[in-house]
């Protein structure tokens, strides 16, 4: 292809789009409005998993020792569950770390009368867990193992939890498929109807000689630059909604700032940009050569 | 080329129709064969049955025909819009029944098509129009920029080029469609009714522009109802009825139904 044929084809393209205003408002609109949706879901349901998973990295399970373990022991026990794949990361508690959280959380001033450390035994292992339901074979494994006196966990939180993510990723994925499946459906129809009152402006081309790939360059450019533009402006607006949105949930709800930790905007994005450009200027792609090729067996 | 045969019959000259013998030669070359074309469609009568048709370069022919008479399925044939049934058919040495399809655009380079609604590009104005058609043969702006005022000049709108479709009367925009048709100097034009939506003055100046093209060497065949200027024009004449040829005039008439 000669280059000024190709600059031709892509100056067309850009032509075509304030050529048919009606047909490339419909189709931003349309590609805006369902991005638009499916950005809107994905920044709540990103969240939603957040904080669900924020909630999981909160539940421990404690284990006690035997009495009078020696101190190697400990270090060797804290060692080994550290290995474990289940484990994200192991806190060792002293028995006077214990004593002094204790006496600040439920004594107060009334704990002046202890003179002796009354949880001398209670030094302990906190184990975070990367996934919490993985919690069962860990506590298994911790049962097994010698100088272990005690383990406990929280088996509903766990289990709550672990419902909890299992039915968001469920929900999740349904909604966005068939957000995307409506999406991919506007959008294609809206190419099509676009490109098929063209119909007669492609017949000519071809009467005259045109090939295939001339003939179809200008819409390929016209349907990706619409779906660039359709992906960029929901993008745009949810960028503004989200911080928005997210200060005024921690302004007025300010008691639930330290259990709810929002992601970032830049979080999101990192995922959600390329996936809005990614469906936009596909979609223009696909759908434009495919609607293309339906008029160019003339 | 596989599909490109020579056209080695060009001493023929004359064809034999319903025992008719007709039609001098005005060049030696054949560049338009059709023998024993049939095309029938899915539902119905054949539209053609049995044509065989010999075109020599530098002709200027009408076809002529009641409505059904199959003289827009010939054309559609010519241009390889449609394929044939059963025959042969050989325009401009390409075997048009075996053509594969990314050829086509080729070979149509080499055909000028004028229709009877025009079908201009509405949205870009005259010079685009015909630019348009040395674009896809991807002719340098440089060329372009000398070709098409230089036609437009010719069909006698060096002046408007800049007009959109739109603001250009019936036969101003039918002389658009003969300059693109033209500009790319094709072998052959076929001309689809070129006057159908025109009124007598405009349908004179363009079949006029037509014999000039023809007189420069074009090949032209014309679809046409338009008994007037058939008569008047004394060229050869070609009438289909209802399939079949029935007459091939060299310097004939319009030839009526019964």
């Amino acid at each position: 292809m000669r280059i000024n044929t190709l600059f031709y084809t892509i100056r067309q393209g850009f032509r075509n789009i304030f050529r048919n205003k009606w047909f490339t408002l419909a189709s931003i609109a349309t590609i805006s409005a369902c991005l638009f949706l499916f950005g809107l879901f994905y920044a709540i349901v990103s969240n939603f998993q957040s904080i669900v998973k924020n909630a999981e990295q909160g539940v421990s399970v404690t284990v006690f020792f035997q009495e009078g373990l020696e101190d190697s022991r400990i270090q060797e026990i804290g060692e080994m569950i550290a290995r474990r794949t289940e484990v994200s990361n192991v806190h060792f508690v002293s028995a006077e770390e214990a004593w002094e959280s204790f006496k600040t959380e439920y004594l107060g001033e009334y704990a002046d009368g202890f003179t002796e450390n009354p949880l001398a035994d209670s030094a302990n292992y906190q184990i975070y867990l990367n996934d919490v339901s993985m919690q069962p074979a860990l506590v298994t494994y911790l049962e097994s193992v010698e100088g272990i006196r005690q383990v406990n966990r929280s088996e509903v939180t766990a289990t709550t939890l672990t419902g909890v993510n299992a039915l968001v990723a469920y929900v999740s994925v349904g909604i966005i498929a068939i957000l995307l499946a409506v999406s991919i459906f506007l959008i294609s129809n809206t190419v099509t109807i676009g490109i098929s009152v063209r119909k007669e402006e492609i017949n000519i081309m071809k009467y005259i000689g045109a090939t295939d790939f001339f003939v179809r360059s200008p819409f390929v450019i016209e349907g990706m630059l619409i779906g660039l533009i359709g992906a960029a402006i929901p993008l745009g607006i949810i960028y503004l909604l989200y911080n928005v949105v997210m200060e005024y949930i921690l302004e007025r709800f300010s008691m639930l700032s330290r259990l709810l930790s929002f992601l970032t905007v830049e979080q999101i994005f990192n995922v959600l940009i390329p996936i809005s450009l990614g469906i936009g200027v596909g979609i223009g792609f696909f759908g434009s050569i495919t609607t293309v090729r339906k008029h160019l067996r003339v | 080329m596989g599909e490109k045969k020579g056209n080695q019959k060009s001493e023929r000259t004359a064809v034999s129709v319903k025992g008719k013998r007709r039609r001098p030669i005005s060049d030696n070359s054949e560049i338009i064969t059709l023998n024993k074309v049939c095309k029938a469609y899915s539902t119905g009568a054949p539209a053609l049955k049995d044509v065989d048709l010999h075109i020599n370069k530098g002709e200027f022919v009408f076809i002529v025909g009641d409505s059904g008479s199959g003289k827009s399925t010939l054309i559609k044939l010519l241009l390889r819009e449609l394929t044939i049934t059963s025959g042969s058919i050989n325009v401009l040495g390409y075997d048009l029944a075996k053509i594969r399809h990314r050829k086509i655009p080729k070979f149509r380079r080499n055909i000028g098509i004028v229709f009877q609604d025009f079908r201009l590009l509405k949205d870009r104005n005259v010079y685009e129009n015909v630019a348009f058609a040395q674009r896809i043969i991807q002719k340098s702006n440089k060329e372009i920029k000398k070709n098409v005022p230089s036609i437009l000049a010719i069909v006698g709108l060096a002046g408007k080029y800049k007009a959109k479709p739109k603001q250009l009367s019936g036969g101003e925009q039918q002389r658009v469609a003969l300059a693109r048709a033209l500009v790319n100097k094709p072998t052959v034009l076929l001309a689809d009714e070129p006057t159908g939506n025109l009124d007598p003055k405009n349908s004179w100046e363009i079949m006029k522009l037509l014999e000039q093209i023809n007189e420069n060497g074009t090949t032209v065949l014309v679809v046409t109802h338009n008994r007037e200027i058939v008569n008047a024009m004394q060229k050869r004449v070609i009438t289909l009825k209802r399939g079949v040829i029935v007459s091939d005039e060299e310097r004939g008439g319009y030839i009526d139904e019964d």
